[in-house]
């Protein structure tokens, strides 16, 4: 099959910088050459490919768009472009980027001391530390704020108390970013896992995100000290602005994903020959693969324009609300005609289009599923809440 | 120890190559380019040299057009201490390639020179040969190393060409085999694919290359004449593959090879 070179249709090459392009083509080629080689055979045995950890580390995906203590320092589309490269090759490796470095160093970046800023975030950028962001608990996912885990002071110390469920990388963690409800409203906390009274478990027999650690996290009354808490975040605005960060990221990697299922379905529609033709040569497979492209394309200016609306810092968390929305349905599409493209070969591991279109039910309903950031433009636009 | 080392601008090997109806050139629009796989191996070798094979300044050059800069931004963040462009938008042949490099080299006074065997886009495997006849310098083309590219060494990033006292030990690839000769400095290295795995610019890496030298020099005032020699009459792309075809056992096969294929 032609390798993979981008599907760049309206040149959106030309708006990036030199750098951009650089950034962009070190992590295509780290995911061609290091990640897709192995990534079936993990997603197989449901497991993250912990080697990778390291050479992402190196390259420094980390934290990349967080300035000083080790980060990168990167503007947000060089970002974005990142997560598209990685989540080309598999949503579990842009979940893992975006868990350490949009949901964990962030929220310490953003509010935490400065000693705790100096303590975690150089460890993190290295990769030595691994985080994880424990918000979602089994009865409460789209509704955070009806969360029971609770902490409560005890001297210097929190106590903190309950269960947090579908926590990326809880059982890789070092260090669990925990939000709990205290008697003046919820706080984060960093807790070291290896903390008496943290346990954590896997998450098995899921079809979707595979190759990434899924799991619950148990807290049985857990003391961490006062300068655990994070000073500066107060409410919902704390997780709530992480998770902005992250979804930021989803608009640029659901892409990613659906260009690795049109250029698979693409190459194999020129190749594959039914009634003695080409089968990209009949109208309807045709039309399916400009579906396919035009969403694509759309999906890119739109990302590229959020980029900017971030690096200017004018992003509302509204427009990244629509920007998932919109991208992460698109790509599932792209990847369910993708599938259907390939025929009988679009169910088998041998071609990535499945284990791409599993992967994005995930991507659907995290960091908020695609009807509640329905509610949440749709609010924003009418000022009628919906949602209660 | 000062390395120079050649880098060109290509198109992307794994984008489609389209040739322009009339055959005049190749179509260019939307093309992404990059750098020249065999000079990304030399930079690599280079790079080891600094790294692991005794320290070295690692200075990159480039001829073409102003857009080559980002080629050299690329090797600078991989690694390379500095770099120069010699501004020519005209066309060039090895010939006169070779002329703006002897310039440049008498200018930088390296140790050593490592290039690219050949450019992946007019595959020429001159310009190395004819820089080391102009400047009557040693030469040693094809470096290439006996450990595989899956070896400790190779994991290890050491360099294939051996620096010692003077002298440039290097492995070469030959007919059915491989060559080892040792060549006094200054020398020009040509490598080949089998040197080194060159490794990826990092991010923070691409970050400090913003702040490293690159230095422009238009062409006109090196003062050489370097009109092409050789002109191209006619591009055409290669004929279409043929469908394959299914055969229905191994007799078939062998007399459609003997009868058809003509190769047995
Ligand atoms: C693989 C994986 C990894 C994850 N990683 C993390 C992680 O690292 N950290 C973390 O904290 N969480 C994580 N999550 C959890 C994820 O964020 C939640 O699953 C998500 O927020 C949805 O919550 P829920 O599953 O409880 O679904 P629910 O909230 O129960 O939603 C179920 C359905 O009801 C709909 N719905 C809910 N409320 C309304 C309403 N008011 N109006 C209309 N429809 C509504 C939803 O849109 C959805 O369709 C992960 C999930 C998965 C699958
Ligand atoms: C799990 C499984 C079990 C199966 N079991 C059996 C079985 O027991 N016995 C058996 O005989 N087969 C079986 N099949 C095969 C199945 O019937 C074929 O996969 C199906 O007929 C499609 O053929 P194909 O996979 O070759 O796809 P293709 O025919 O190559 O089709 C690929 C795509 O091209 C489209 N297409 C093809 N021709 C045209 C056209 N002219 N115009 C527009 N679009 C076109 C198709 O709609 C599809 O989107 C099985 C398949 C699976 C996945």
């Amino acid at each position: 099959m032609q390798r993979f070179s981008g599907v760049d249709y309206y040149a959106l090459d030309e708006l990036l910088t030199p750098e951009q392009r650089l950034i962009q083509r070190t992590v295509r080629e780290f995911v061609e050459n290091e990640a897709l080689p192995v990534i079936e055979a993990y997603h197989a045995r449901e497991e993250f490919p912990r080697h990778l950890i390291p050479r992402m580390a190196e390259l420094g995906l980390f934290g990349a768009n967080l300035q000083g203590y080790g980060c990168a320092g990167l503007d947000n589309i060089a970002y974005g472009l990142i997560c598209q490269e990685l989540e080309r090759g598999d949503s579990g490796l842009r979940s893992m980027v975006s868990v350490q470095g949009s949901l964990c160093m962030y929220p310490i970046y953003a509010f935490g001391s400065e000693e705790q800023k100096q303590r975690w975030l150089p460890k993190m950028a290295k990769g030595e530390v691994i985080g994880c962001f424990g918000l979602t608990e089994p009865d409460h996912g789209s509704d955070p704020g009806g969360m029971e885990t609770k902490a409560r002071r005890d001297g210097s110390h929190w106590v903190i108390q309950g269960t947090k469920r579908w926590i990326t990388n809880g059982t890789l963690a070092h260090l669990a970013l925990i939000w709990a409800k205290t008697p003046d409203g919820i706080r984060g906390f960093l807790v070291e896992t290896d903390r008496p009274g943290f346990s954590a478990r896997d998450i098995k027999g899921k079809f979707s995100l595979r190759a990434s650690v899924t799991s619950e996290l148990i807290l049985d009354d857990v003391r961490v000290p006062e300068a655990n808490m994070l000073p500066g975040a107060e409410g919902l605005r704390g997780p709530f602005s992480c998770l902005t960060q992250a979804r930021y990221g989803i608009v640029w990697g659901a892409l990613g994903a659906a260009m690795a299922c049109y250029h698979t379905a693409l190459e194999y529609a020129k190749t594959r020959h039914q009634f003695e033709r080409p089968i990209a040569g009949y109208q309807l497979v045709q039309q399916k693969l400009v579906f396919m492209l035009s969403e694509i394309t759309k999906g890119q200016l739109l990302a590229y324009r959020l980029g900017q609306l971030k690096d200017q810092g004018k992003l509302r968390p509204q427009q990244v609300s629509l920007a998932k929305r919109n991208n992460v349905y698109q790509a599932l599409q792209i990847a369910r005609l993708a599938r259907d493209i390939l025929g009988a070969n679009g169910i088998v591991s041998e071609y990535p289009v499945i284990r791409h279109m599993l992967n994005l039910e995930t991507v659907n309903t995290y960091e908020g599923t695609f009807d509640m950031h329905t509610l949440i433009v749709g609010r924003d636009i009418t000022g009628l809440d919906a949602i209660r | 120890m000062k390395i120079l080392v050649t880098v060109k601008r290509v198109p992307d090997p794994n984008a489609t190559i389209r040739v322009k109806p009339d055959g005049t050139g190749i179509v260019t629009d939307n093309l992404k380019y990059v750098v020249n796989p065999f000079d990304e191996i030399a930079i690599e070798e280079a790079l080891r040299i600094k790294e692991k094979g005794g320290g070295a300044e690692v200075v990159l050059v480039s001829i073409g057009a102003k857009v080559a800069q980002e080629q050299l931004r690329t090797g600078l963040a991989m690694g390379a201490d500095r770099a120069i462009l010699v501004v020519a938008e005209q066309d060039l042949d090895p010939l006169g390639v070779a002329r703006i490099l002897q310039k440049i080299v008498e200018q930088e006074k390296p140790d050593l020179v490592l290039m690219g065997k050949q450019a992946i886009d007019d595959d020429a495997n001159q310009t190395g040969q004819m820089l080391a006849a102009l400047l009557q310098w040693p030469q040693a083309t094809f470096a290439s190393k006996k450990e595989s590219l899956e070896s400790e060494a190779e994991k290890n990033g050491l360099p294939g060409i051996q620096m010692a006292n003077g002298k440039a030990q290097v492995v070469r690839e030959v007919d059915g085999g491989l060559e080892t000769i040792e060549v006094p400095l200054p020398a020009v290295v040509t490598v080949d694919l089998r040197l080194n795995i060159p490794r990826y610019a990092s991010l923070p890496g691409i970050m400090k290359a913003r702040k490293k030298e690159l230095k422009e020099i238009p062409v006109a005032e090196l003062g050489i004449d370097v009109t092409p020699k050789l002109r191209v009459l006619r591009l055409e792309p290669p004929p279409k593959r043929k469908a394959g075809r299914k055969v229905s056992s191994v007799q078939e096969l062998v007399h459609l090879l003997h009868t058809e294929a003509k190769v047995i």
